[in-house]
C-alpha cells in the first residue's frame, strides 16, 4: 500500500506498514539515516524529528499517525535558527561521538523557535529527553544561549 | 633500540606520494601486509601519510573516532610537523596492518608500579614492548592513542617534510636551511613560494627519503597545544556523519535478532511456520554466539520492522543450562568467601605490613563493593556483512578492526585478507566495541543469505542483555595509623573476575596467564607514601561475560581507595587536601595537580548553600591511570527526598603535554557525566543468568538537568602526552562519596552511592 508523506518539504511515497515507527521509513524505507536510533521507547531522544514544527520521537511515531504532517528530519533543516543552532554547536565545539547530536539539534531547534530567549529552566524542559552518553550536556546548553543570542542579533 | 628504515614512494598514475616505514622485516609481519588502497604497481607500503597533487594531505588513521577526538589529536601531530594547515588534512582509513598495532596501550599490562624503575620493571616493559610490537594488535584503547604515536606519526612527517625541502632547495639553489615551511607553503629569499601541492607534483616522481630530518621542540609548535576545533564535528552537526548503523548497501537485508535470556545460552529449537509466512521474511534461523557470547534467533527480512515484528512470532525453546544458577548474589557471596580464604596475589608490597599494623596506635577497616556495569552506548550493538563470491565485506562502528577481520573470516571459512573492514564512526565505544561478538554474530546470519549484504541490529533490550560487563568487586582495607593518625600499615585486597584472560582468549585467540594487572589497577599502583603496604588481588571464577568499560580496573578501585583514604583522614581529624598532600611529599608532580585542584575550587573557602538554602559540601580524589593524574572536588547537595545533587566538578589534569586543552576538556567533562551515571544510577543486576535491567529506564543514565557544571585546569609539563580518554573517570565517584560523608557523616561503601 502506497503511503504518501511530507519530508523536508517534499512528498515521498513509501509502501511501510501503516504501523511502522517513523524512524524505521526515515532510515530504513527512504535510506535517510540522520535520524538515530538508540532505544526505541522513546527514553533517549536520539530519534527526534519535528512533525509541523514541533518535535516528536520518530520511534514511537508510526507512519499511519504522521498523516498530513510536515515532517522535517536533521537532513532538512533550513532556516535561521536552524543555521545558528549548527553554527553555535560548530563555534561551541558540543560534539564527542556526535550519535545523540542530530537528535539535540532538532530538540534545540524546535525551542528556539518557540522561545527565542530560553532560561536555563526551559532549556532542561525541553532538552531533558535527549540523552548524551559522552556527556556534551553543558556544551548543549552553551550552544543553545550562544545561538539564542545570535537569533536576537538576527 | 631498533632503528626504523623510512621507504618512500611516488605513485605515478595518480601523482601522489606515500611516506611510511617498515618497522619490522617483511618475514616477521605474520598477518601479511596490505597495500594502501592506491599504491597501484608499486612497492606495497604502509604507511601513515599520503600527500596529492592537489594540497590535501592524507592521514592513514589506524584509530576509530567514538567520541574521543583522537582523529584531531593525531592529525594536529602532522599538520605540526609537515608545517602544512589543518584544513588540508583528510583522514583516510588505514587497512589492516601490524605496524599500526597500539603498542603503548597494550604494553601498560604489565603488573608494575608507574614509578619502578627497577630492573625488572624495566625489563619486563621493554619485553611487552616488543612483544605488542610484534603482535601489533590494532586497536582503540587504553587511553593511548596520542601516547602511542606521539613519536611515530611526527616522524613520518617530520622526515616527509624534509625530503620535500631538499628536493626544493635543491632546485630553488638554496640552502634547505633557507627552506622555510608554513601553512603549507614553502619559500625562501626573493618571492619563491611553492604549495605543498605543485611540490608533489614537480618532485614526487625523483624524491629520495631525508637522512636527516628534525622534530620540533615544544617551543616551536605552532598547532600542537592549540584548542583546535574537532575536525568532523561539520559532518556529525549535519547528520551526515556515517556510523556503523548508517551503512547503506544496494540490496541490503536487515536482520532482527532475540538472544537466550540467560547469558551464555542459546536455542535448541525454533518454530518458524508462523513467522516465515510474514510480509518480507526472507530466513529465518538460529546462531551460535561466539566464545563467551550468546546465541539466539535471527529473522531476515527486506526491512528492519518487518524483521521485528516477525521475530514476536518466532517459537523459541532455550537451553538455561549454562547460567541458571548465575546470581548477583551468588557472585558478591563468592567474593567476599574468595577474601575470607585467600590474601590474593600481592600486587604491591613494601615494609612489613604484618608487623606495622600490630604495632599501630590504632586501625580501622572497611569492606566496599560495585556492581557489574553495562556500557550501554548510544548507537546499539549492529554489524553488516555482505558474503559474496568467497569474500566479504564488513561494516562496522569497531575499535579492534584486525580481531573483527579474524572473527569474520573464522565464521565464514575464508582468509583474512578475504575480508575488508569497512570503520565508521563509533556512537560511544567504551570498551564494549573492543569485543567480536558482534561481528561473529552477524557473519554467522550473513552466511545463510549469501550474495546479499545483511545488517543486523540489536535492539537496546539485547544490547543491554549481552554486554561484557565491568566486573563486579569486592575489596577490603586495614589501616594502622600512628599517634598523629598517620598511616604507618596498608593492607588491601580486592576480590573479583579477571577480564585479560577471558577477553584474549575469545578476542585475539591467545591464552593469558600470569597476574592480571587489570584487576588491581587503581588498588597496588597508586603514589601514596604508605611505609608498610600490601595491595593483593583474588580472582574469583564466575561465568558472567566480563570485559573492559571505561577505566577498566581503575573504575572501581579508584572509589574504594579514595573513600578508604577519606576515611583514615577522618580518623586522624584532618583535612582530606592536607592528608593527601602529606602522603605525597615525595611526588612533586601530584601535589602540583591537588594544590591546583584546591585552590580553583576555593577548598580553604567556605561554600555558600544552594539558592534555596540547602547546604552544599565538597568531596576531594585524587587518581593516576593511564599515565595521567587527575583530581577532582565535587560540590554536592542532598535534597529533603535524599536526591543527590552533584552542582560543580572541578577538575585539574596533569596528563604530560598537553596536545589539545579543548579536546582535554571535553574528556573531563565526558568523563565526569559517564562516570557520575555509573556513581549514582549504575548496577546490573543478574537472576538465574538473566540481566535484570533493560533500557533506559531501569538502567538510567544522567540527564541533562542533572549534570554538574565541569570545569577543567591543565597542569603545564613538558611530559611526552599520557592518557586523556579514561583518567577523568574514576576520581568522580569517590569525590562525591566524600561530599556525602562531609555533608551527613554517612559513609557510603556501596556503588551505586544512594542515600535512601
Amino acid at each position: 500500500m502506497d503511503t504518501k508523506i511530507s519530508i523536508n518539504g517534499a512528498i515521498k511515497i513509501v509502501q511501510a506498514d501503516a504501523d511502522t515507527p517513523m524512524l524505521w521509513v526515515l532510515r530504513d524505507d527512504l535510506k535517510m539515516t540522520g535520524t538515530k536510533f538508540g532505544c526505541g521507547m522513546a527514553l533517549c531522544g536520539a530519534c527526534t524529528i519535528h512533525l509541523d514544527g514541533a518535535p516528536a520521537r520518530s520511534c514511537v511515531t508510526t507512519l499511519s499517525a504522521v498523516g498530513d504532517k510536515a515532517v522535517t528530519t536533521i537532513e532538512g533543516g533550513s532556516g535561521p535558527i536552524f543555521e545558528a543552532v549548527k553554527k553555535a554547536w560548530v563555534d561551541v565545539d558540543v560534539v564527542q561521538c556526535g550519535y545523540c547530536q542530530p537528535g539535540q539539534l532538532m530538540a534545540a531547534t524546535a525551542l528556539l523557535a518557540n522561545n527565542k530567549t530560553p532560561t536555563d529552566q526551559q532549556i532542561d524542559q525541553a532538552m531533558s529527553g535527549n540523552l548524551c552518553r559522552c556527556g556534551t550536556y553543558q556544551r548543549v546548553r552553551l550552544a543553545i544561549h550562544a545561538a539564542s543570542k545570535s537569533i536576537a542579533i538576527g | 633500540m631498533k632503528k626504523r628504515t623510512f621507504l618512500l614512494t611516488a605513485i605515478a598514475a595518480t601523482g601522489a606520494l606515500i611516506v611510511g616505514w617498515g618497522v619490522m622485516p617483511a618475514r616477521q609481519r605474520l598477518m601479511g601486509s596490505s597495500p594502501l588502497p592506491l599504491t597501484k604497481g608499486d612497492i606495497a607500503l604502509n604507511g601513515w601519510i599520503k600527500l596529492s597533487p592537489d594540497g590535501s594531505v592524507g592521514l592513514i588513521m589506524p584509530r576509530s573516532e567514538m567520541g574521543q577526538g583522537t582523529h584531531t589529536g593525531l592529525a594536529m601531530l602532522v599538520a605540526e610537523e609537515l608545517d602544512c594547515s589543518m584544513s588540508q588534512i583528510r583522514i583516510l582509513p588505514a587497512p589492516i596492518d601490524k605496524i599500526y598495532g597500539n603498542v603503548a596501550g597494550l604494553a601498560e599490562g604489565v603488573p608494575f608500579r608507574p614509578e619502578d624503575q627497577g630492573a625488572v620493571a624495566r625489563t619486563t616493559r621493554w619485553t611487552m614492548v616488543k612483544v605488542m610490537r610484534e603482535m601489533g594488535f590494532m586497536m582503540t584503547g587504553g587511553s593511548a592513542s596520542i601516547k602511542d604515536l606521539w613519536f611515530p606519526l611526527r616522524e613520518a612527517a617530520a622526515m616527509t617534510k624534509a625530503s620535500l625541502v631538499n628536493a626544493i632547495a635543491l632546485n630553488w639553489k638554496v640552502a634547505p636551511a633557507n627552506v622555510k615551511v608554513s601553512e603549507g607553503i614553502f619559500s625562501a629569499e626573493g618571492g619563491k613560494k611553492i604549495s605543498y601541492g605543485d611540490a608533489v607534483t614537480k618532485f614526487g616522481a625523483q624524491l629520495k627519503p631525508a637522512d636527516k630530518y628534525e622534530l620540533k621542540s615544544a617551543a616551536a609548535f605552532t598547532v600542537i597545544g592549540k584548542p583546535l576545533k574537532r575536525l568532523e564535528s561539520g559532518e556529525k552537526v549535519s547528520g551526515k556523519a556515517a556510523f556503523g548503523i548508517d551503512a547503506v548497501v544496494p540490496g541490503m537485508v536487515y536482520a532482527a535478532v532475540k538472544m537466550a535470556p540467560q547469558l551464555r545460552g542459546k536455542s535448541t529449537q525454533i518454530d518458524a511456520s508462523s513467522a516465515e509466512k510474514m510480509r518480507g521474511v526472507k530466513k529465518v534461523l538460529q546462531f551460535t554466539g561466539s566464545q563467551d557470547a550468546t546465541g539466539g534467533v535471527a529473522v531476515i527480512a527486506e526491512h528492519y520492522w518487518l524483521a521485528k515484528k516477525a521475530l514476536e512470532a518466532v517459537k523459541i525453546t532455550w537451553d538455561v543450562s549454562e547460567t541458571n544458577s548465575l546470581s548477583t548474589a551468588q557472585g558478591m557471596n563468592a567474593m567476599k568467601a574468595a577474601l575470607d580464604a585467600d590474601t590474593g596475589f600481592g600486587f604491591y608490597k613494601a615494609g612489613d605490613v604484618d608487623a606495622a599494623m600490630s604495632s599501630a596506635a590504632s586501625r580501622i577497616k572497611a569492606e566496599y563493593a560495585a556492581p557489574n556495569l553495562a556500557h550501554a552506548p548510544l548507537e546499539p550493538m549492529n554489524c553488516t556483512v555482505e558474503f559474496k563470491d568467497g569474500k566479504a565485506t564488513v561494516w562496522v562502528a569497531t575499535q579492534v578492526p584486525d580481531f573483527a577481520r579474524n572473527a569474520a573470516a573464522k565464521v565464514l571459512g575464508i582468509e583474512p585478507e578475504a575480508v575488508t573492514i569497512n570503520v565508521a564512526y563509533l556512537g560511544g565505544g567504551f570498551g564494549r566495541r573492543l569485543e567480536i561478538d558482534v561481528i561473529a554474530a552477524a557473519a554467522s546470519i550473513a552466511k545463510q543469505m549469501p550474495g546479499q549484504a545483511v545488517q543486523m541490529i540489536w535492539s537496546r533490550e539485547e544490547d543491554m542483555k549481552h554486554d561484557f560487563y565491568r566486573p563486579a568487586a569486592v575489596s577490603r582495607f586495614e589501616a594502622g595509623l600512628d599517634s598523629k593518625g598517620e598511616v604507618v600499615a596498608w593492607r588491601n585486597v580486592s576480590a573479583g573476575q579477571n577480564i585479560v584472560p577471558q577477553y584474549m582468549a575469545r578476542n585475539a585467540g591467545l591464552p593469558m596467564g600470569g597476574p592480571d594487572k587489570t584487576s588491581s589497577e587503581g588498588a597496588f599502583d597508586q603514589a601514596y607514601e604508605f611505609p608498610n603496604v600490601r595491595v593483593g588481588h583474588t580472582a574469583v571464577d564466575l561465568s558472567t561475560p566480563i570485559g573492559f568499560w571505561r577505566g577498566v580496573g581503575h573504575s572501581h578501585q579508584a572509589f574504594f581507595k579514595e573513600s578508604f583514604i577519606d576515611e583514615c583522614a577522618v580518623a586522624a581529624k584532618s583535612d582530606p587536601y592536607e592528608y593527601r598532600m602529606n602522603l605525597l611529599k615525595n611526588h612533586p608532580r601530584h601535589r602540583a595537580v591537588l594544590e591546583l585542584a584546591a585552590t580553583k575550587a576555593g577548598w580553604a573557602l567556605p561554600l555558600a548553600p544552594t539558592t534555596d538554602g540547602i547546604k552544599k559540601a565538597r568531596g576531594i580524589a585524587l587518581h593516576e591511570s593511564f599515565g595521567s593524574i587527575i583530581v577532582q572536588v565535587a560540590e554536592v547537595s542532598v535534597t529533603k527526598e535524599g536526591s543527590i545533587k552533584v552542582h560543580r566538578v572541578v577538575c585539574a589534569v596533569d596528563c604530560g603535554l598537553a596536545v589539545n586543552p579543548n579536546l582535554i576538556a571535553q574528556q573531563m567533562e565526558s568523563a565526569v557525566v559517564f562516570g557520575l551515571s555509573a556513581a549514582l544510577y549504575g548496577r546490573i543486576d543478574i537472576e538465574k543468568g538473566v540481566v535484570q535491567q533493560s533500557n533506559y529506564h531501569d538502567y538510567p543514565i544522567l540527564r541533562f538537568n542533572e549534570t554538574p557544571t565541569v570545569e577543567t585546569h591543565i597542569v603545564p609539563s613538558s611530559l611526552p602526552p599520557e592518557g586523556i580518554g579514561e583518567p577523568g573517570l574514576p576520581p568522580i565517584a569517590p569525590a562525591v562519596g566524600n561530599a556525602l560523608f562531609a555533608l551527613t557523616g554517612k559513609r557510603l561503601r556501596n556503588l551505586p552511592l544512594t542515600l535512601v
